[in-house]
């Protein structure tokens, strides 16, 4: 069995001719969770859509290896076919396509059960609403997770997954990503999970194995997800720019 | 204009053609498209009608309350005939009126007598099965008051057919408080042109959704049909779901006329162009006060080689009238594609699922049965690149 499923090795990306990832090395063993604190605008998105494979981001120097493999040059559907899921921030409506449909594509290949996982997560009455039409900043994060539910990714990259939820949902958010990342096995995990966050406050719901600081599209930070937390709620992330202690991996 | 280039002189009369007795002298094949189409015996109806050519080879009813018979039976036999034929149509409105007044290729005659109120679609058909003819039928369809009819009719042609001219005389006649569902579903071929001309009358507290549906190749279609909502509180729909194939050159339109206070009318077309030329028309005339109308056009252009037009107009006489439109053009956007790529979908997957739901129009009124068939004719249209 391959220990990390995921390595990023000097990554260099660019956007439209802007650099908006220098250098990145990552590497996430099977079973972990990595959290990557940045402000807006730092790269964590770049990162995670990178990792993906979308086309907007062009991969100038680097390699990404899932599994051991080469998958810098791959399509983002075959990347979703060999094991990888993305939870988008802001995803897109899709006019006339029903929640339900959607499901049912994802499903096809694992024959994951549908109305089950919906009704688990409070979800079925949206199944026969059109995909992300009208839904609320939780309903959207619901309709995410509940994909990737069904997909069943072993990597799970998820974007800002507390932004825009209300209290009354957060919790129920932080238990489908619990459920996704494996969280209540203690050990043999199978799942890793990449999130990235400014607030910060999903660690609350889900617990990380190690933290990073982003800035300027650079790593510049490494340890304990709680520990970096606090440094950014008391210093903010001036105070990581003063420390400006770059990590050495 | 394509119209123009159209001589009805240039196709053989549908009379010469020969026909099978019935529906079981058609080839597998065709009777397998037929069925497509919502022709299927399976399906509960409450009346059908088929027509090849010129000739009428199927007409039952199978409940009280509806007249079904071709109408050259019709002419001889409904008494009050003459208060419906070339009522709400002209024959003098242009060379396709003018040729079909002139020399008649049958058609159906539809009547749902008072407060009859059918619930399970009429299935009609006409299709064209000889090459090179011109079909020229006259429909006439009367729900008198209180009663409620779902016609489909389905057009089609012989799956290996040259050209060919189907011209369409539809006359709706929506009494008061009456209901008619009329849905088209049209499966054409590369060569064949189509000229439906239709008129509609709906009276007091009548309602009228027509919904067009044209997904496969077809040479050239132009029709605009012209409804006038007479009577107080009528109200119209119209929606068309349109593929526009390379080469193939559509111009629809509807033209509605809020006569009647209170009337209320929608006029909606979803067009996607792989090519060629679609113009999408729309025309909403406010002749009373407190009516409301709104058009909403939307296009969504997967090729740089053809040409999508959206010509939306509103008039009104009155102060106290609202009418809308909204029209908007445009390709697919690549976060959708992306979004959907990243479920596992490829790009082909993610581009047609867009663009069926895109033409997912939600009907008001449809039945499920009639919503089931638009949504199978859309998955068999494959539509992607």
């Amino acid at each position: 069995m391959v220990e990390n499923l995921l390595e990023v090795k000097d990554l260099w990306v660019e956007v439209e001719g802007r650099e908006v990832l220098r250098g990145i090395n990552l590497t996430i063993p099977l079973g972990e969770t990595h959290i990557i604190f940045g402000r807006n605008g730092s790269g964590k998105t770049s990162l995670l859509m990178t990792i993906m494979g979308f086309p907007t981001y062009k991969v100038k120097h680097g390699q990404i290896l899932f599994k051991g493999e080469d998958i810098t040059k791959m399509p983002p559907y075959e990347r979703a076919k060999k094991g990888i899921g993305i939870m988008f921030q802001r995803p897109p409506t899709i006019k006339g396509v029903k929640v339900r449909e959607i499901l049912k594509l994802i499903s096809k290949e694992n024959g994951a059960k549908i109305e089950e996982l919906a009704r688990a997560f409070q979800f079925e009455g949206f199944l026969g609403r059109e995909l992300n039409k009208g839904f609320s900043g939780g309903e959207l994060k619901k309709s995410e997770l509940l994909q990737l539910l069904i997909q069943d990714p072993q990597l799970v990259l998820l974007d800002e997954p507390e932004s825009g939820v209300d209290l009354e949902n957060i919790h129920l958010i932080g238990q489908m990503i619990r459920k996704l990342l494996q969280k209540d096995l203690h050990r043999k995990r199978t799942k890793s999970g990449l999130i990235i966050t400014h607030t910060g406050f999903i660690l609350q719901y889900v617990p990380a194995d190690l933290g990073y600081v982003i800035m300027n599209g650079e790593i510049y930070c490494k340890g304990n997800p709680l520990e970096i937390f606090e440094g950014i709620q008391k210093f903010g992330y001036e105070g990581c720019q003063q420390c400006l202690k770059r990590c050495e991996f | 204009m394509a119209e123009h280039l159209l001589d009805i002189k240039s196709f053989k009369s549908a009379k010469e053609a020969q026909i099978p007795e019935d529906l079981s002298g058609l080839s597998p094949e065709e009777q397998e498209r037929l069925k497509l189409l919502g022709l299927d015996e399976k399906l509960p109806h409450e009346g059908e009608y088929v027509q090849i050519d010129a000739k009428p080879i199927l007409c039952k009813r199978k409940v009280e309350g509806l007249e079904i018979m071709p109408i050259s039976k019709a002419l001889k036999t409904f008494d009050r005939i003459g208060d419906y034929f070339w009522k709400a149509l002209s024959p003098e409105k242009d060379e396709f009126t003018k040729a079909t007044a002139e020399d008649l290729d049958d058609g159906y005659f539809i009547r749902v007598l008072p407060n009859h109120k059918l619930i399970y679609p009429v299935q009609t058909c006409l299709y064209i099965r000889t090459d090179n003819i011109a079909q020229k039928v006259h429909n006439i369809v009367i729900v008198e008051e209180g009663a409620e009819l779902n016609l489909v009719t389905s057009c089609s042609v012989h799956p290996n057919i040259g050209s060919a001219l189907h011209i369409g005389i539809s006359e709706f006649y929506v009494k008061r408080g009456g209901k008619l569902t009329f849905t088209m579903v049209h499966m054409w071929a590369e060569n064949i042109a189509v000229r439906p001309r239709t008129g509609i009358l709906v009276e007091e507290g009548g309602t009228y959704i027509s919904t067009y549906v044209s997904l496969f190749p077809v040479k050239s279609i132009q029709s605009a049909p012209v409804c006038r909502l007479l009577g107080p509180s009528a109200t119209a729909s119209f929606i068309s779901i349109i593929v526009n194939h390379k080469d193939s050159h559509i111009d629809l339109g509807s033209e509605v006329y809020l006569e009647g206070e209170d009337t209320r009318t929608e006029i909606i077309s979803r067009n996607v162009v792989y090519g060629g030329k679609n113009i999408a028309r729309g025309k909403i005339v406010a002749k009373a006060p407190k009516v409301k109308g709104h058009l909403e056009c939307q296009g969504l252009m997967l090729s740089d080689e053809g040409l999508m037009m959206a010509i939306p107009e509103l008039d009104s006489y009155y102060s106290d009238v609202e009418l809308t439109h909204e029209a908007a053009v445009g390709k697919i956007a690549r976060e959708e594609v992306e979004y959907l790529m990243a479920r596992g979908l490829t790009e082909e997957e993610a581009t047609s699922l867009i663009v069926k739901g895109f033409l997912s129009v939600k009907i008001e009124g449809l039945s499920p049965e009639l919503q089931k068939q638009i949504d199978k004719t859309l998955e068999l249209a494959k539509l992607g690149f």
